[in-house]
C-alpha cells in the first residue's frame, strides 16, 4: 500500500493532479448516469456531442479566469469582468446592428475593434484606480461591476440588441477543422497569455509582486506598471468572451450578458490552484478550473436537476472539490483513516521570531 | 519617593524557544512610585519578559509575585484586572471610535444591557482629568496625535485601579514636546504611587525620567542600576557587552583605515539627507573600494539612514547623487540604476519571495533592472546561480527549491546572491548576520573584506561593534537619530570609543566611568 503511495508521489504531487482527477471523476459520473455521454458524431464536418458542447461553452470562462489569474495573482481581484463582457459585448452588436450590410467582414471587425478598444480604456480604468490611486482591489473593480451594468443599458439604451451577422455568429457558434471556434480563440488566448507570462519575465515578476509587494519593490521592480498591466490583460480577456457570449445568442442584453462570470471564474482560478493571496499561479490549472465548472454546469441540466436545487448541488459539489485539494484535509483524513499513524510531515513553520 | 517593599518581583524567571534560550535566571523588581527602565538591545528578552509578567507567556520556571502574593496570570486582560496594565509601542486602539469608547471598550458602563453613554463620557472626561487632559471625549480617536491617543490608552490602562503600568516603546513615534507631555503624566501617576515600567531605546530618555535600570542582555540580567549611579557609558557598555570573538580573526591586527582614498571623489555622496521622524539629516560619503560601518543602538537611526540613501524612503530634506547619476536617488530603482544594493534587515518582510525559488529570488534584482520584456535566459540564469550557490555554499544547492524551506543564514546568503548579481559599486548590508550561525556570519565577513578589496564600495551595519570595527575603513555613529560622529578606523580606535560616542554624543569628550 505505502509503496504503491510512494510510487505514486510524484503524480498525486504534481499541482494539476487534483483538479485533473476532478475532471475524470466528473465525467465518469455523467458516463455512469448517461451512457452516450461521451459519444462524439460528425455532421456535416461538424462535430456534435456533449463534450464538444463543454468544450464550446467553456471558452468564455476559459479567457475570463486567464486574465483573472493574473489579477489574482498580483494579490488583487476583478470583479468588473462580468460587465465588461456586456459592455463589449453591447458595443459590438449595436455598431453591427447599425451597419447596412450585418454580413460584410469589415463591419464586423470594425465592431470588435471599437468595443476591443473600449475594454481596454476600461481596464485601463480599472487599473489606474488600483496601482496608481491604490483602492482597494475588490472596491476599485466593484465600481465598474455596478456602474458598467448601467454603462451597457446606456448603449443598449435598454433594449436587447438582435443582430443577424453570419461571421458574428461564428465567434461563438462557428467551427473550424470540424472543431468550435470559440474552443480554438480561447486556446489561443491561452497559448498567448502563457508565452506573454513566460517567454518574457512577466509571469515571475508578477508572481514577486504578489508574493512579496514590498521586497518586490525594494529589489528594484516597478510594480504599478505590472498591477496596471494585468488589469488591463483581464478586460482584453473579458471583452473576448464578452464576443462569445454575445454571438452564441446573436443579441446583446446588457443586463444578462457575462452575469456572475466573475464568480465564476474566480472560482476556476482557485480550483486551478491559484492562491487567493497572490503569488504562484498556474494558468494550465486555470484552464482546467474552468472545464470543471462547465462541466458540472452541464452536468446539473443533463442530470435533470431542477433549477430550484441546482446551484445548490453546485456548490456542494464546489466545497467538495476544494476540500478533496486541500493539502491539510486530506492529510488531516488520512490520519484518522489510517488510527495512530502520524501524517506527512507539517510543512515546516517559519520559526518564532525571538521578540526583543 | 520609592517604596521598601516591591510591588512586583519576579524570580528565576526562565523562558525557551524552540531552538532560542529567551530568558534565562531573569530577575525583576519594581517598587511603587518609580519609573523603572527596562534596557537591553534586540533580543534581550525585554518583551519576552513582558510578556511573561502578563501571561502572554508562560513561563518554563520562575515566580511572579504581585503585593508579596504568588501570582500567575493567563493573559492581558487577567493581568490587568489584578492591576497589572499594559501600553504597547503601537498603540492598539481603535482610531474610527470616540476618545470615550476607546477607554470603555469592553467593559462600558451598562444599565439592563444598554450602554450608559452619559455616564460613560461622564467618566471617560475624569479620567482624562486626571491626566490634565482636556478632549472632546465624543469625538473620533484619529483625529487627535499620536501622543494624545498614547495618552488615551494610558488613561484606559490606569483606568483599571492599575498599581503596575508597563509602557512598552511608548514614545518611538514621538517629537519632543509629545515627550515632553508624555513625561509628565509619568511623573504624575509615579507621584502617585503608581509603579511604572518604561521600555525605551532612546539614553536620552532614560535618564530624564527612569529611577531605577535593569539590564538584560542575551536573555539574561546584566544587573539593576540607580541612574544616577549608572553613567551612560557604563549603560551602554552593559548592554552591548564584550563578547570573547569566537570568530576567526580577519586580517590580523591590520587596521581596516589603511585604504588610501588618494582624494578620490566619491561614489556616493549623501548631502544633508534626512526624513522627519526618521533620522536628523546628515552627510555621508562613500568612496569606491570603502567599508564605511554604521554603529548605534537599535532605534538610533541605522536603518533609516541606509534606506535613505538608496531610496527606499523619501528624503524630505538634502539628496543622494552618485558621481554617474544626473539627478538625485530617489526611489530603489533610481539607486538600482546607479549600482547601488541594499539588503534589508528585515529578510522576510523586505527581502526574500517565500514561495519562489532559490533561483527566482536570486536574479529578481537584476531582472527588474533589465525591465519584463527582456528576460534572463534560462541558462545565463543556471550560470549565475549556480556560481553564487558555490561561492557563497549555499545549503542545500537546490536552485528550484522554494526559497523559504532554506534556513536564515542561506536566505540571507540568497539575498546577498540577489545583490552579487547585479554587480553593484555600492553594497548596504544591514544586520547581513543576525540570527544566523556562526559559521555562516564568519562566511559573510569575509565575503564583505574579498567584496571592498575588489573595489566595491559597502555600507555595513550591525549592532555588533566588533564586527563593524573589524570590517570598516571607517564608522559613522548614529545616536538618537542623528549621526553625531565618523571615526576613522585607525589603531587608536577601539570598542570602548565606539561606546563612548554612543553613550555621549561626541567622539573625544571623556565620561567619568
Amino acid at each position: 500500500m505505502n509503496t504503491v503511495a510512494d510510487r505514486l508521489r510524484p503524480l498525486t504531487g504534481h499541482r494539476l493532479f487534483w483538479p485533473a482527477l476532478v475532471l475524470v471523476v466528473m465525467i465518469a459520473a455523467n458516463t455512469v448516469y448517461r451512457p452516450g455521454f461521451l459519444a462524439v458524431e460528425v455532421k456535416n464536418g461538424h462535430l456534435y456531442g456533449t463534450p464538444v458542447d463543454i468544450l464550446r461553452l467553456s471558452a468564455p470562462l476559459i479567457l475570463v479566469a486567464l486574465g483573472m489569474t493574473l489579477v489574482i495573482a498580483t494579490g488583487g481581484i476583478d470583479l468588473s469582468v462580468g460587465s465588461l463582457c456586456a459592455i463589449s459585448g453591447a458595443i459590438a452588436c449595436l455598431h453591427i446592428s447599425g451597419a447596412a450590410d450585418q454580413n460584410s467582414p469589415a463591419t464586423v471587425a470594425t465592431a470588435l475593434a471599437l468595443a476591443f478598444g473600449a475594454a481596454l480604456v476600461l481596464g485601463a480604468w480599472n487599473g489606474v484606480l488600483v496601482a496608481v490611486i491604490g483602492i482597494q482591489p475588490i472596491i476599485a473593480t466593484l465600481i465598474l461591476m455596478v456602474a458598467g451594468r448601467g454603462i451597457a443599458q446606456l448603449v443598449t439604451e435598454g433594449q436587447i440588441i438582435t443582430i443577424n451577422s453570419g461571421p458574428y455568429r461564428a465567434i461563438g457558434l462557428g467551427s473550424f477543422l470540424t472543431l468550435p471556434l470559440a474552443i480554438l480563440i480561447a486556446l489561443a488566448a491561452a497559448l498567448l497569455v502563457a508565452a506573454f507570462t513566460r517567454r518574457t519575465a512577466l509571469g515571475l515578476i508578477v508572481e514577486s509582486v504578489g508574493g512579496n509587494a514590498e521586497a518586490s519593490r525594494l529589489a528594484g521592480i516597478r510594480s504599478r506598471r505590472v498591477v496596471f498591466l494585468v488589469y488591463v490583460v483581464s478586460a482584453a480577456c473579458a471583452a473576448l468572451a464578452g464576443f462569445m457570449v454575445t454571438a452564441n445568442v446573436s443579441s446583446a442584453d446588457g443586463n444578462a450578458a457575462g452575469l456572475w462570470i466573475e464568480l465564476d471564474a474566480i472560482l476556476a482560478v482557485v480550483i486551478g490552484g491559484t492562491s487567493l493571496a497572490g503569488g504562484r499561479f498556474s494558468l494550465s490549472g486555470t484552464v482546467l478550473g474552468a472545464l470543471i465548472i462547465q462541466t458540472l454546469t452541464t452536468t446539473v441540466y443533463a442530470m435533470n436537476i431542477s433549477p430550484q436545487t441546482s446551484l445548490l448541488f453546485k456548490a456542494v459539489v464546489v466545497i467538495a472539490v476544494c476540500l478533496v485539494q486541500a493539502p491539510a484535509f486530506r492529510a488531516r483524513f488520512r490520519r484518522r483513516r489510517r488510527g495512530v499513524e502520524p501524517g506527512p510531515a507539517a510543512p515546516q513553520r517559519e520559526k518564532e521570531q525571538v521578540p526583543a | 519617593m520609592t517604596g521598601d517593599r516591591p510591588v512586583l518581583t519576579m524570580t528565576g524567571i526562565s523562558k525557551t524557544f524552540p531552538g532560542v534560550r529567551a530568558l534565562h535566571d531573569v530577575d525583576f523588581r519594581l517598587f511603587p512610585g518609580e519609573v523603572h527602565a527596562l534596557m537591553g538591545e534586540n533580543g534581550a528578552g525585554k518583551s519576552t519578559l513582558i510578556k511573561v509578567l502578563t501571561g502572554v507567556y508562560g513561563t518554563d520556571a520562575g515566580t511572579v509575585t504581585l503585593d508579596g502574593e504568588q501570582v500567575s496570570f493567563t493573559g492581558p486582560m487577567q493581568a490587568a484586572a489584578a492591576g497589572v496594565s499594559t501600553v504597547y509601542q503601537e498603540v492598539n486602539l481603535c482610531t474610527n471610535l470616540s476618545v470615550a469608547e476607546n477607554i470603555f471598550i469592553g467593559r462600558e458602563p451598562r444599565r439592563l444591557g444598554a450602554v450608559r453613554w452619559g455616564e460613560m463620557r461622564r467618566r471617560a472626561r475624569d479620567l482624562l482629568a486626571r491626566l490634565d487632559l482636556d478632549l472632546d471625549v465624543s469625538a473620533q480617536l484619529g483625529t487627535f496625535s499620536l501622543a494624545v491617543q498614547q495618552m488615551v490608552a494610558i488613561a484606559r490602562a490606569i483606568d483599571v485601579r492599575a498599581r503596575v503600568l508597563i509602557l512598552d516603546e511608548p514614545t518611538s513615534s514621538l517629537d519632543a514636546g509629545e515627550v515632553a507631555q508624555l513625561f509628565r503624566i509619568m511623573r504624575q501617576l509615579r507621584d502617585e504611587g503608581i509603579a511604572i515600567l518604561f521600555v525605551t531605546h532612546f539614553l536620552d530618555q532614560v535618564y530624564g525620567i527612569a529611577d531605577r535600570i535593569t539590564v538584560l542582555r542575551n536573555g539574561a540580567l546584566v544587573g539593576e542600576y540607580r541612574t544616577g549611579e549608572l553613567p551612560q557609558f557604563s549603560l551602554v557598555e552593559k548592554m552591548i557587552g564584550q563578547e570573547l570573538d569566537v570568530l576567526e580573526r580577519l586580517d590580523e591586527q591590520q587596521k581596516r583605515a589603511t585604504v588610501a582614498l588618494d582624494g578620490q571623489a566619491p561614489l556616493v555622496d549623501a548631502e544633508e539627507v534626512g526624513r522627519r521622524g526618521a533620522v536628523a539629516p546628515f552627510s555621508l560619503r562613500i568612496h569606491a573600494g570603502e567599508v564605511v560601518g554604521l554603529a548605534g543602538l537599535l532605534g538610533s537611526g541605522r536603518t533609516e539612514v541606509a534606506r535613505l540613501i538608496f531610496g527606499a524612503d523619501r528624503a524630505d530634506h538634502g539628496q543622494v547623487r552618485t558621481d554617474g547619476a544626473r539627478s538625485p536617488l530617489r526611489t530603489p530603482i533610481h539607486a538600482i540604476d546607479q549600482g547601488i544594493g541594499f539588503c534589508s534587515e528585515n529578510r522576510r518582510a523586505e527581502g526574500i519571495v517565500p514561495e519562489l525559488s532559490v533561483r527566482e529570488n536570486m536574479i529578481l534584482a537584476m531582472q527588474a533592472a533589465r525591465g519584463w520584456l527582456r528576460p534572463i535566459p534560462r541558462r545565463r540564469q543556471d550560470e549565475l546561480v549556480q556560481k553564487y550557490v558555490e561561492a557563497l555554499s549555499i545549503r542545500p544547492a537546490n536552485p528550484e527549491l522554494p526559497v523559504r524551506n532554506l534556513s536564515g543564514g542561506n536566505q540571507q546568503k540568497v539575498l546577498l546572491a540577489r545583490w552579487l548579481i547585479t554587480e553593484p559599486r555600492l553594497l548596504i548590508l544591514d544586520e547581513p548576520t543576525r540570527g544566523i550561525d556562526v559559521g555562516a556570519k564568519a562566511e559573510i565577513q569575509k565575503l564583505v573584506v574579498q567584496l571592498s578589496d575588489g573595489g566595491m564600495a559597502v555600507l555595513f551595519i550591525s549592532a555588533e561593534l566588533e564586527e563593524v570595527l573589524r570590517l570598516s575603513h571607517r564608522v559613522a555613529v548614529m545616536r538618537d537619530r542623528e549621526m553625531v560622529a565618523q571615526l576613522t578606523n585607525d589603531d587608536t580606535l577601539d570598542a570602548d570609543r565606539v561606546m563612548r560616542t554612543i553613550a555621549s554624543g561626541t567622539p573625544r569628550e571623556e565620561v567619568t566611568r
